[in-house]
């Protein structure tokens, strides 16, 4: 049976929902990037009239400032971008239960047999036109028979459309297009089949595999059946668009004692948790990165013997992963915890041992902490430790943090 | 402009709320004659995104937003 895939893809994501924010922003050239004055930030996205000039996603921001004198930073803010995300996902829900993300702006949704309609280009339009009422920003969606076609389709009209790619006329629209814009050609691949003279994915389709397969090994093979819509990859319902939540600091002050250490990462251990708790995350992995005063550093990680959104936990393993690969005497510069191998808290298996009832209870009490902090601020709570050492303890880390999108292959 | 306001509401056994009266950044309370529509929806002119209650207020339409437990309303001078 002939598979109906959408690839949906919302337009300048981080970009559209700072516009929408701030509607001042709308008719300006806006790059969402980090502190400009920072020599290391980069553009994270940009909006249409930002593209106009030129502006490219990953350049530096001064490089993007000379580029366009006018343009707008704005610093990102993930807490919105993972609300957003959440919500678009919620009306895919009412089309399928087949949903894989891929990033947290792109999803494909398998379709057929949807009770809504069996026709893909119905649902892609319903989907944008709710996307665009309830959310305020727009999405450019593909249709195909496989996930690839229907990507190259989320690309090829930008913003707010729908592209549909047939068995019947795939050959004339995917075919003329340049080989690297099908999905996992890379800059190396498309170097090497330049070398060949394949320019076009057509020219790709009618190439031997076994050249192919000399060429660039088994993925040239795969490329090749990619090019033919031979793709026959399902919609995987069992990943999630976050790979890890993780935050880190560099301190005000040379770390040389285990209890500088134990504060700050109490410190980071809380935020990271309460980040899982937001977004209903439990994880099984905890990384801990460690940089001392000469700027040596390393990463280090354990999985929990339970999955968990709770900070003591977290901290635990954190504090016992500097214990086994830190010896005195130390002077630490920086330190960053992350919690990794995510999965959703609602699908945890229920467990009556002892301890995983003392857990829930641990979890239960820093879900009041954060209502507390939601209502009256970071400080308006704390633990006693932070007390021994306002220097240390004075970030609130809530703000500083970052997340980690799931790469591009899997 | 996005014109955050108070609001006395109503939660029903069922999760849904019903807003009763609107309270203005002055003090001023205004009731909630009815509710015509509850949708989600983005306010373009605000800026921002939560459930949408078309509302009538002194024999006017307002829209009334429900922004994750922050309330706004689309201040409009035409009304
Ligand atoms: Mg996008």
């Amino acid at each position: 049976m002939t598979r109906v895939i959408l690839h949906s893809d919302i337009n300048n994501f981080y970009a559209s929902v700072e516009c929408l924010y701030n509607p001042a922003l709308r008719s300006m050239p806006v790059a969402v990037g980090g502190d400009p004055e920072l020599r290391h930030g980069i553009v994270l996205a940009k909006n249409n009239i930002a593209k106009k000039y030129g502006i490219k996603t990953g350049e530096a921001l001064w490089q993007a400032k000379r580029r366009c004198p006018d343009l707008v930073f704005v610093p990102p803010h993930y807490d919105r971008y993972i609300r957003f995300s959440r919500m678009v996902r919620e009306i895919y829900a009412d089309y399928t239960d087949k949903i894989e993300p891929f990033g947290l702006d792109e999803s494909w949704l398998d379709v057929t047999g949807s009770l809504v309609s069996q026709d893909g280009k119905v649902i892609a339009d319903k989907i944008r036109e709710r996307i665009k009422f309830e959310l305020g920003i727009t999405a450019s969606v593909g249709v195909s028979y496989n996930k690839i076609f229907a990507k190259l389709g989320s690309d090829m009209h930008k913003p707010d459309a729908t592209t549909t790619i047939t068995v019947a006329d795939f050959k004339d629209k995917v075919w003329p297009l340049p080989v690297r814009e099908l999905l996992y050609v890379g800059s190396s691949a498309s170097r090497k089949l330049a070398g060949y003279g394949i320019h076009t994915i057509g020219a790709l389709a009618r190439t031997e595999p076994r050249l192919l397969k000399n060429w660039l090994g088994i993925n040239g093979v795969m490329l090749w059946q990619f090019a033919n819509g031979m793709d026959i990859s399902p919609v995987s319902n069992d990943s999630y668009p976050i790979k890890s939540i993780g935050n880190s600091t560099t301190t005000p002050r040379d770390l040389v004692s285990y209890e500088d250490v134990k504060i700050t990462i109490y410190m980071l251990a809380e935020s990271v948790a309460s980040r899982l708790r937001e977004n209903g995350f439990i994880c099984r992995t905890v990384q801990l990165y460690v940089r001392d005063n000469k700027l040596v550093s390393f990463e280090r990680q354990a999985k929990l013997p339970e999955p968990s959104c709770v900070s003591d936990t977290i901290a635990h393993a954190s504090m016992r992963l500097f214990d086994l690969n830190v010896n005195e005497p130390f002077a630490v510069r920086s330190l960053g915890v992350r919690a990794c191998d995510l999965a959703p808290a609602d699908c945890r298996q229920l467990s009556f041992l002892p301890d995983s009832e003392r857990l829930q209870k641990k979890e239960e009490l820093e879900k009041a902490v954060d209502s507390i902090r939601n209502r009256f601020g970071h400080f308006a709570i704390q633990r006693g430790i932070m007390l021994t050492d306002r220097n240390l303890s004075s970030l609130n880390p809530r703000d500083d943090h970052s997340i980690q999108q799931i790469a591009f292959l899997r | 402009m996005k014109q955050y306001v108070g609001v006395i509401a109503q939660h029903e056994p069922d999760g849904k709320i019903m807003p009763i009266e609107m309270i203005w950044t002055d003090g001023r309370r205004y009731e909630i004659e009815r509710i015509y529509d509850v949708r989600r929806a983005a306010s373009l002119k605000s800026g921002g995104v939560g459930n949408r209650y078309a509302c009538r207020i002194r024999s006017r339409e307002v829209y009334l937003y429900d922004e994750d437990g922050r309330w706004f309303v689309e201040d409009n001078e035409n009304g």
